[in-house]
């Protein structure tokens, strides 16, 4: 069954991006008038999700960036993919505090927050084709 | 994102404005090394009040910043962080390395040892 409303947008992953990956997500699901609270949650989960991709999926070589947002009433889903290296252990990755990359003074908190910003998160990666996360949350009624 | 520091003593106070996201958290990183260097300075305060968006670039950033100051024997805290940024250094456990304080001059006393004033 399609979503009432989806919204899908590619993007380089080039950390520039980031920004604008929060502010397409935030202005989308503007349309449904959440609370200040309930859009900083999406944009910080929004913005680990494509950081991840930037840095782990492409590790800062070149690749594409999907966004995807859609809402059924007051559940919003969305979806963050790259086609980049994908991860060996996902187990591992969602562990919080841990980092592949603590050259590069990486927190290891990324998925941790989306787990806790929204209310579902799931990551499906393969190795050498790439990873996508999806992620659900159910807005405060009106 | 923009920055600005302030110092008193051995204390550089970074006043961030914007948002700190991967993208801005490298050269946040570059010029708060830089101007604790030249003002041979021994503890960090990240004053908050202007932030508007952080997510964990910000606190990778915060605990580099942590480990270099340690060894330098000083200390670093943060000043008025939004109720949301308050939520991601509790959930990252920083903030038992890096008291959140609710104004300057609660962290400024802190950084000097004068908790109890």
């Amino acid at each position: 069954m399609r979503p009432e409303n989806e919204a899908r947008v590619f993007f380089t992953a080039v950390s520039e991006n980031e920004s604008f990956a929060r502010l397409f997500a935030a202005g989308f699901f503007s349309q449904l008038d959440p609370t200040v609270s309930e859009i900083t949650d999406i944009k910080t989960a929004v913005s680990e999700a494509v950081t991840n991709a930037i840095i782990h999926g492409y590790e800062r070589r070149e690749g594409m960036v999907e966004l995807y947002c859609a809402y059924q009433e007051r559940k919003v889903y969305i979806e963050v993919a790259d086609q980049g290296r994908g991860i060996e252990d996902v187990a591992q990755a969602r562990e919080p505090l841990y980092t592949s990359k603590p050259e590069l003074e990486r927190s290891g908190m990324g998925f941790t927050i989306m787990e806790t910003f929204m209310e579902n998160m799931r990551v499906e990666s393969v190795v050498g084709e790439g990873t996508r996360v999806y992620m659900e949350k159910t807005l405060s009624e009106e | 994102m923009e920055l600005r520091f302030t110092k008193r003593n051995q204390t550089l106070i970074a006043h961030i404005s914007g948002e700190i996201d991967h993208h801005t958290s490298g050269e946040l990183r570059l010029k708060i090394d830089r101007a604790l260097e030249q003002i041979s300075g021994k503890n960090i305060i990240f004053c908050f009040r202007e932030v508007t968006f952080m997510d964990s670039s910000g606190i990778g950033m915060m605990i580099g910043r942590y480990k270099q100051i340690q060894s330098l024997g000083g200390r670093v805290a943060i000043a008025c962080a939004s109720p949301k940024v308050a939520d991601i250094i509790a959930l990252s456990g920083l903030g038992r390395l890096l008291p959140d304080y609710d104004e300057l001059k609660a962290a400024l006393a802190y950084v000097e040892g004068r908790e109890a004033e």
